[in-house]
Formats: structure tokens, sequence, C-alpha cells
């Protein structure tokens, strides 16, 4: 049996009626680093073999990707660029989204910034939060977004963990059904560990994603405060000799 | 009020500060000129535009955008390419030695293949589009017309390699865009020929 | 007729201006023979920095104009534009986006400075009112600038500031629908946000800025000694106690922009989004009419007066309240110059309960600031209602406690001690 790093949200947490909204809470650290090319590279391999099947990066150029993390045009044009296009297009998705709107009842967001706006922790314990679910259409449910539309398209990689309950009868006499854990269900390709480093490249991708400047701004910067603190120790001397007159 | 003042001292250090703050301003004022370039998206749109010439004939024209402009393929036939060398007399810059083109193109031709020649349709003098008058002896142009290109708002005339006739406005020859074949069918219009296929 | 001061012309260039034009005449006037005390301390920068703030904010919006597009379908693309595809566009929007912070950071000290000191005082009491007219017209602009990401958290931002406009008795749910141009936040909402944030007040800041300074040079600095400089001049007619600004403050001024600079460009280049503070993660999610974020907070430097919004209850069937208060925080300060009675003007001659007063004001506006970000939950709650119910004693009681509040001697001249 194994205990996801999802189980500390997942104890939290009320799946049956009333179900709470997995609102404001934190989550394990994701363990990312956008200065790992490797993680990068690997990330984006992911990103085009089981994300972009569904998911856009409307705000990401392949081009742009490519001269970031290393990857050669004609990797890129080979192994990541699967739906074709050329290099300086934009991430589009295979998929039109009025269609995905039909049948995913919502079409699945664009990925471009989801790291800024939902941070890698979330994402990390996103991804590691599917469940079987019967009662659900996609069979599925998850632990930091309860009633996802998002299918687990990863369970042939990862398995598909099968919930532990535990009944809690509240005060009120209503009988709750709390999630205490997962056990194994049916086994993936990757084991555990395979499958926590699969996930750690792909959000560590999609952190690269929402900011691909990140890197060079941070480089950048240590030579504009450097040469800044130069300038104002100079402004500063200048300051005390003109002082000097005032007595 | 000042009784020892170090004059060198505060030269110095003013000196240094106003040195290193203007150098600090430039740097800061760089990254905003910069923006100002093609953006990534820009430079997307304005890529390499593939020009199919499979059903181009022989003495006709294909036009095509590239980055805003009109890009002219003509398919001269074997005479047209023949005749070239013969007007050299009449022309401001034969050799191409000051007009805008890719070094494949400096020659009388003008091209990377005789038979393709490939310009921009926008006339040097002041960027009207010029009209395609490829018969010799045209019967506005006069007799003499030796095929060529003609615009429109000032008279300058060109020749069918897009080269200046001397004694007109426009100073030199239509621009050459680079551009390089994909196949015998397919021309790369703003590719540089390093990519040529 | 040439004016009596028009200098002759004296065969350099200067002089053919200055013949035709006072270039000289306003540079000494304004800045360079403007004799200020000896004696300002470091906390007379923030005046500068807010002038240096406010031109960055001015040249990188210019530039944030060129390529934005103030539509509902194209804003929120247009800036991940600027972000992504514009060379250096990042640089020019994480400067203006934490410039906003720094303006109103240097403002709040700039203001304290005022309390501080007594600047707000006879014969300042215009220069303070002009200032807090600033402040007013600032916070408008950083309104209406935070709708323009149109991200999620700017649209349900717009939503509910507007919204307490609605608030109001008989003619607020008019006033909102003109306000919003429409039944709901726009494309026509932000289209006239944008007029308003980057031509209207923008003019309208620039101007009061002028105004402000030409108060201030009319009738003089104040110093953290809060007395009279002028009452003891030299034979050259300035201020014994007084120095020119140029060179002085001109250096002291640029000693201050670097060490500004120093740690403007740490937060721009190393934490541009200060863990949401400056930048909220929700507004990097295009703006959705049918998702309210889970949280909704205004950006800090509205948070002290969002949380004396939130502290007043609703009665008597009405949400006013709360809005009033909130309106009533920022009028009273306008009041400044008049509730305080006390016979000295700065800090240092006052007595102890003035001093503990201000200071716990101080406390209680960060604590409120803080509360403000916060859900409406306890403790934050209950923190909000004792601050609220604080900051409006400060100020009310103002009159009384700063007349029975002892005080020391003011000194003759100004204290400074050469370094």
């Amino acid at each position: 049996m194994r205990i996801d790093r999802g189980l500390v949200l997942a104890l939290a947490l009320s799946l049956a009626p009333p179900v709470m909204a997995a609102g404001g809470g934190s989550y394990p650290d994701a363990g990312t680093d956008i200065h790992d090319t490797p993680s990068l590279q690997r990330g984006a391999r992911n990103f085009a073999n089981y994300c972009m099947g569904c998911h856009s990066a409307q705000y990401m150029r392949w081009n742009r990707l490519a001269a970031d993390l290393g990857i050669s045009e004609q990797v890129l044009e080979e192994n990541l660029m699967l739906a074709g296009g050329k290099p300086h297009d934009v991430i589009l998705s295979a998929m039109p989204a009025a269609q995905a709107a039909e049948w995913f009842g919502k079409a699945p967001p664009d990925l471009s910034l989801i790291a800024r706006s939902r941070g890698v922790d979330y994402l990390s314990a996103f991804l590691h939060g599917f469940y079987a679910d019967p009662s659900r259409p996609t069979g599925v449910n998850n632990t930091v977004l309860a009633n996802t539309a998002m299918p687990h398209v990863l369970a042939n990689l990862q398995g598909l963990q099968e919930a532990e309950y535990e009944l809690v009868t509240r005060e009120d006499g209503v009988t709750e059904q709390h999630l205490v854990g997962f056990k194994a269900g049916a086994p993936g390709e990757l084991t555990p560990e395979q499958y926590d480093d699969f996930v750690r490249d792909t959000v560590n991708f999609l952190d690269y994603m929402g900011e691909p400047v990140k890197a060079k701004r941070e480089r950048l910067g240590v030579w504009v405060v450097l040469f800044l603190l130069v300038l104002f120790l100079l402004a500063w001397l200048q300051k005390k000799e003109y002082w000097k007159d005032v007595r | 009020m000042t009784e020892q003042v170090d004059k060198g001292r505060r030269q110095l250090l003013t000196a240094a500060t106003a040195l290193t703050g203007a150098v600090g301003a430039a740097f800061a004022a760089a990254p905003f000129l910069a923006s100002w370039k093609p953006s990534a998206r820009a430079k997307a749109l304005g890529a390499p535009v593939e020009i199919d010439i499979s059903k181009l004939e022989t003495g006709s024209m294909l036009k095509v955008e590239w980055r805003g402009k009109p890009v002219w393929v003509v398919r001269r036939s074997q005479e047209m390419v023949g005749a070239l060398d013969a007007v050299d007399p009449l022309l401001a810059d034969p050799g191409s030695e000051s007009s805008e083109q890719p070094d494949f193109a400096r020659n009388p031709a003008r091209a990377l293949k005789p038979e393709y020649l490939v310009v921009l349709g926008v006339c040097t003098h002041l960027g009207c589009a010029p009209l395609s008058r490829f018969t010799p002896g045209d019967a506005e142009l006069g007799a003499d017309w030796p095929g060529g290109f003609y615009c429109p708002c000032h008279g300058s005339k060109f020749d069918l390699s897009g080269r200046v006739f001397k004694g007109v406005p426009a100073p030199t020859n239509l621009a050459v865009p680079p551009y390089a074949f994909v196949d015998d069918n397919h021309i790369l219009v703003g590719a540089d020929q390093s990519r040529a296929a | 007729m040439a004016n009596a001061n028009t200098p002759a012309e004296d065969g350099t260039l200067l002089g053919w201006i200055n013949a035709r034009f006072p270039l000289t005449r306003m540079w000494e006037e304004q800045w360079g023979k403007y004799y200020a005390p000896k004696n300002l301390n470091n906390w007379y920068l923030f005046g500068s920095l807010s002038l240096f703030v406010l031109v960055l904010q001015i040249v990188t919006g210019i530039f944030l104009t060129m390529n934005y597009k103030p539509s509902a379908a194209e804003a929120f693309g247009s800036v991940e534009y600027i972000m992504r595809d514009v060379e250096w566009g990042w640089l020019i929007r994480y400067l203006h986006s934490t410039g906003a912070s720094a303006f109103f950071l240097v403002v709040y000290l700039h203001m304290f400075r005022a309390m501080l000191y007594g600047s707000y005082r006879k014969p300042r009491e215009l220069l303070w009112i002009f200032g807090m007219v600033i402040y007013l017209v600032l916070m408008a602009e950083a309104f209406f600038g935070y709708l323009l990401p149109w991200g999620n958290m700017s649209y349900w931002g717009a939503q509910v500031i507007v919204s307490l406009f609605g608030t109001l008795p008989v003619i607020g749910a008019g006033l909102v629908e003109w306000i919003r141009g429409d039944f709901y936040i726009s494309d026509i909402t932000l289209n006239r946000f944008f007029a308003l944030h980057v031509i209207a007040l923008p003019l309208l800041l620039v101007f009061l800025v002028v105004a402000h300074l030409l108060a201030l040079h009319e009738v003089g600095s104040n110093n953290p000694d809060g007395i009279d400089v002028k009452k003891h001049k030299g034979p050259d007619g300035h201020p014994l106690d007084s120095i020119p600004s140029h060179p002085y403050y001109s250096v002291k001024d640029i000693m201050g922009l670097t060490a500004f600079l120093v740690l403007f460009c740490a937060v721009v280049f190393f934490a541009p989004t200060l863990g949401g503070l400056f930048l909220e993660a929700p507004n990097f999610e295009p703006a959705n009419p049918m998702q309210t974020p889970e949280h909704i907070a205004p950006v800090w430097y509205f948070t002290p007066f969002y949380a004396m919004l939130r502290a007043v209850p609703a009665f008597l069937g009405t949400q006013v309240w709360g809005v009033l208060v909130m309106g009533a925080a920022i009028v009273l300060l306008f009041f400044l110059p008049w509730l305080d009675r006390s016979p000295v003007r700065s800090i240092r001659y006052r007595g102890p309960i003035y001093k503990i007063a201000l200071a716990l004001f101080v406390i209680w506006f960060v604590v409120l600031g803080y509360c403000g970000l916060m859900p409406a939950v306890e403790p934050f709650k209950t923190l909000s209602v004792i601050g609220t119910i604080y900051y409006f004693a400060y100020l009310l009681l103002m009159p009384w406690f700063t007349r029975i509040d002892s005080h020391k001697p003011e000194p003759e001249r100004v204290t400074y001690h050469a370094h």
C-alpha cells in the first residue's frame, strides 16, 4: 500500500455529501527547479505526449522553448511538435476548444500560465491526486480539485489508486464518508518513484512556461543590483564630500 | 563656510558618480529602445513564405505578400534571359553594385536560377508598385523598349532583371529578397541561402 | 514690454533663452537657489523619490501602451504578449507593476514624515491638501490601472469596488451602471478605465505635483525641529540655517535615489510578484465573470481602508455605512492641519501622549492593512473593528489630546551635527 503525498490534504477533505471545496489548502513541496534543464526537457516531452492533445499553451512559442531548453530544431520538430506547424508558432492543442467543451463539459484550460495562477505545489498534488471513483463519468476523482472534468490521462503510468474511506458520524447524526488514504489499485507502467519524477519534470516544465524569462531575469538581476550598489557607494561618498561644507 | 575643501576629491567623486550614472542611464534606456524591434510575433508573421511555382508559365508573373511587401516571381524564357546583356549600356547599375540583393543575385539575371526572377515589387524611387511590361516595343513605352517594368508614378523603368535604366528617378535596381529553392517547384522567400535544401 | 527681471542678452545661448524664457530664474527659484533647512534628515528623501516613481510610471506606462490592447478580448493576451514576445517587455511591465506598489510605499512614508514633524501645520495647510488630493488621485489611478491586465482578480476587484457605489441610497444603482457603462464590468468599462488611467489621471497628477511643489517652494520646507528657520537670516538675506538645494540636496537626493533603486530592482528582478503582494496569482487567469477567485483582496495599498469597510456591519438594511466610514477615513486626513492643536510642530518637542498615540496609529494602520489582506474571519474581524475605532479616535480626539499634552521648549536654531 502506498500512501500518497496528497494524503495530508486528503485527510482534511470530506468527499461524501456535503462536498467541501478544496480552497486555499497548502500542498507538499513540488520540488521543482527551473534551472534543471534536463528535467525541463523531459517535462517538455511529457507535455507533448500527455497534455498537448487537449491543452494548449497559446502564449508559448515552440522556437522560444527550443532555444531556452537547448533543444535543436530537428529534435523539436520530430519529437515535440507532434501536431506539425512551424517552429515560430505558439503551442496549440490538437483538439478544437468547442468540441472539447462538449466532450468534457468544460474546455481544458490553456496551460501557459497555470503554474503562475495555481502554483507548482498545487499542480504536483493535482497530478498525484487522481483515484478511482465509479460515480464520476470519467471513472476518477481528484483530491485537489474535487469532481474535476479531467480524466486520469496518466493512469497507465501511475496506475489507478483506490480511495480508502472512513465513515464518520457527525454530532447531528449525519454520517459522512472521509477519505483517509489510498491503496494501490491497478498498477501502472511506472514505479511510484518514477511517477514522482515524471510529475516533477512535467510540473517543472509548466513552471518554466509560466514565465520563460525567469532564469534570465534572475541572472541579469545580480548584475543590475551589483551595479546599483556601486552607484550607491559613489553617490554616498559624493554626498558626504559635499556636505563637509555644511556645519 | 568652507575651511578646507579637497577640490580634487570632490571633482573626482562628482565625475565618477556622473559617469557611472550615465552608464546606468544608458543601460536603462536600452531595453526601452530594444522594445521597438520586431517582436517574436512580428518575426513569426514575417517568417519565410513558400511559393509554389509549378504552375507558373513561361513569360508570366506571380505575386505573393511577404512582410507586407509584394514579392514578384517572373518565369523568364531563354530569349528573355539571353537578351539581358544587350541592355547593359542603357542601365544605371548593370552590375548591381549599389543595389540591394543577396550575393547570389549579383549577376545580370539577378537570380539563383536565371529562369526565375524573384524581386520586391516596390519601386526604389518612392515605393510605388511598378507595372509589368514584358513585351519589347510596348505601345506605350516606345519601339526601343526592351521589356521590363515601368513605374507609373514617376516613370522609372527597369529591365527584365529589375535593373534600373539611366535617366529615371529611381536610384537603384529593384531589391531582391533573400530566398532559396526548397525543390524544383517551391521557392522559400525570406529564407537565407544557408538553409536552402 | 520686457519684464523688469528679464536679463539682458549676454551673447551665450543661455542668455538668448533667458531673454525670452525664464529658464535660469525658474531653476534658481525652484531648486538651484531654493534654500532648505540644513537639518533635513533621510525622511525627507521620499518626496523626490515620489517624483522619480511618477516619472518612471509615466515612461514605462507609455511603453506598455504601445503594445497593450484595451479590449476585453485582447487585453489579457496583450499583457502576455508584452511579457513574452516583445523584447524586454517583461522588464517594462515589471517596472510598472512594481512601480505602482513602490509609489504607494514612498507616498505613505512621505505622509508619515509630515505627521512626524508637523509639516502640514500653518502655513503649509494648502501644501498638505494638494498632497492629499494627489494621494486620492493616485488611488483612483491605481484602481483603474488594476483592471487593465484583465485577469480574474482585476475583474472581481473592479466589480467589488464599483459595487461600493451601489450602496449609496437612491442614486446607487444608477451610478454603478453609469460608471460601468454596461450591466456588468465589460469591454466598455475596460475601455473607459484605460482612457482615465493613461490620459486623464496622469495629466491631473502632473498638474497637482507642480502645484504641490510650487506651494512648497512658496512657503519653504519644514524641518525635523519644526521651527521657522526664517527667523534668523544672514547678511545675504537667506536663513542662517538653510542651504541651497543645489548642490547639497541634489547630491543627497541622488544618494537616496540610488539606495531606493537597489531595493526596487531587487524586487523587480528577484521577486516581481513579491509572494502575491504586488502581483496576485489569480490575476494570471483571464477575467471570468462566471467564477470569483476563492479569496478577493485588493492590492496591499488599499487594504487598510478595505478592512475598515468590512469592519462596519450593515444596519438599517444597508451597507452604505462601511463605505461612508472608508470615505471618512480619508476625508478626515484633509483636516489634519486643523485637528492638530499642539503648540509645537515636531515630534521631537511633543509630549508622551502624542508620541504614543502616533506610534499606535501607525501600528493599527499596518494591522488594518494586514487584516484587509486576510479573509474576513477571526481574529481579523475583531482586529479590524478595534483598528477602525482607533483610527477615528486618533484623528477626532487629536484637538483634545494635542492640547493637553506636555511639550518641550523648541530651540531657537535647528539642531544639526556636522558629520
